[in-house]
């Protein structure tokens, strides 16, 4: 059991609670994770990465145990402790904002 | 039989939400719902002319991208439908502000016009420029590719807020024929159905494109037309308002006595063919309104002679801007005109202009209004 935390407007969006919990088959990384999310939650796809690339929005980041994993590639494997469910992974909204 | 008509629904696209001004045939006194999806930017919101209460909005973020909502209660509740926007094929290039080839990439829908006898087909203007369309309610979208494939794509530019399709008319007399707008490509028309188009923009003349009469590349604003007449249509384009009679084959100019013919909005009343709106703006960097005078201006005989339309607005110290999709007029008689601004107030006449009043004051800009006459 996998826990992930959504950011404000995707919570709103997927009526999803502050935290929530996903099964993923196989080894625990971004894109595992993420193909769970938005298997779970459609409405989700096209909101964290890219329809036709699959990359990462530039303006969403993903922490785990205290660390940045936005830039390491979808497929290395996260924290043992977020496999396990210890710790959460989180997916943030960049602090990119003020222009409006 | 005259349609019976027991109110109107003003639907509001801002910077920060969607909001829903509601209120009787009178108009006197109106109801706000909203912001509905708060944060984020909504570029479009626009109802079905055959099933008032399915409502589409454009929804987007910096941060999450696009999304599409679907309403079937008049806007009281919404669910998201497909974001998916893929060009069809290999997207190739257009210019960039520095004349090199770019690629085509989607960054957002400016504007949502559904089909006028299909509450489920809808056509979605995009940036990068492109044409698409839904048949199903927005499970899926399709592009029209003919649009960017005609031709002359790889010279389109885009203008200072992106290469944007932000207008699409459909013809009500013709099934197959639309006309769309491009900043700053110009304006195009399809015949059939979107398999085919040319660009319509002969007559346009821009002096800050290196060849003025080109047939492509020219930054149309808005264009606009009275349903009862669709080969006749009205152009706000980045100077200059213009007039077609011939569904944009060939066009004049009718700026006529305006203080200043930039501007963005260009509108028709609802029952008067001949009768026109357009808000003048200063520029070109500027953007407001020439002396901070918010005035609305008519003209009563398609153009060339126009008269300013100062009540209820204000008169001085007035800085903001009413941007492209921010006006509309409702089918009611009196004709109903409304219009945003980027100050966030939505103005309303319920006399085609006569006078105004502040629906509401304090919104987030406005990027987009329209209305629907509810039975």
């Amino acid at each position: 059991m996998i826990r992930v935390v959504l950011p404000a407007h995707l919570r709103t969006l997927s009526r999803a609670g502050g935290e929530v919990t996903i099964d993923v088959e196989g080894p625990v990384t971004q894109r595992s994770i993420l193909d769970a999310l938005e298997a779970r939650y459609p409405m989700l796809k096209g909101t964290l990465r890219d329809h036709v690339t699959q990359e990462r929005r530039p303006f969403v980041r993903f922490f785990a145990c205290e660390e940045d994993f936005s830039h390491e590639p979808p497929d290395t494997p996260l924290p043992e402790a977020v496999a396990r469910g210890a710790e959460p992974f989180l997916i943030v909204g960049a602090i990119a904002g003020g222009c409006w | 039989m005259k349609e019976t008509i027991n109110g109107v629904r003003v639907l509001v696209g801002t910077r920060k939400g969607a909001f829903v001004l509601t209120s009787d045939g009178k108009r006197e006194r109106w109801d706000v719902s909203g912001p509905h999806f708060a944060g984020w930017e909504i570029y479009h919101v626009k109802g079905s002319p055959v099933d008032p209460n399915r409502l589409y909005a454009s929804q987007s973020s910096s941060w999450f991208g696009q999304l599409i909502q679907r309403s079937d209660d008049g806007g009281q509740t919404w669910a998201p439908v497909d974001n998916k926007f893929v060009y069809e094929g290999v997207p190739g290039t257009h210019q960039w502000y520095d004349g090199k080839p770019h690629p085509w990439e989607f960054k957002r829908v400016w504007h949502l016009e559904p089909s006028l006898t299909d509450p489920d087909t809808v056509y979605a203007g995009v940036e990068d420029a492109a044409l698409f369309r839904t048949t199903d309610g927005g499970g899926s979208w399709q592009e029209l590719e003919g649009l960017r494939g005609h031709g002359s794509g790889s010279r389109w530019q885009p203008g200072a807020g992106g290469m944007c399709l932000h207008t699409i008319l459909l013809d009500p007399s013709a099934p197959g024929r639309i006309f769309i707008a491009i900043s700053s490509a110009g304006a195009f028309r399809t015949d059939d159905a979107g398999e085919t188009w040319k660009p319509i923009n002969q007559g346009l003349k821009s002096e800050y494109i290196p060849d003025p009469d080109a047939e492509v590349g020219h930054c149309v604003h808005r264009i606009a037309m009275h349903p009862s007449r669709p080969g006749v249509l009205f152009m706000q384009k980045h100077w200059d308002v213009m007039r077609s009679d011939n569904a944009g084959d060939l066009w004049h100019e009718v700026s006529g006595n305006l203080p200043t013919d930039f501007g963005f909005v260009i509108d028709v009343h609802a029952h008067e063919p001949e009768t026109i709106y357009v808000v003048p703006i200063k520029s070109d960097s500027l953007h407001f309104p020439p002396d901070g005078k918010l005035r609305v201006y008519r003209s009563r005989t398609g153009g060339n002679e126009w008269e300013a339309l100062t009540k209820g607005l204000p008169q001085n110290d007035c800085y903001v801007n009413v941007l492209r999709d921010a006006m509309a007029v409702d089918s009611l008689d009196p004709c109903g005109v409304y219009f945003g601004t980027t100050g966030g107030q939505v103005y309303g006449s319920s006399n085609a202009g006569d006078s105004w009043t502040p629906i509401v004051r304090d919104l987030p800009a406005v990027l987009s209004v329209e209305v629907q006459a509810l039975p």
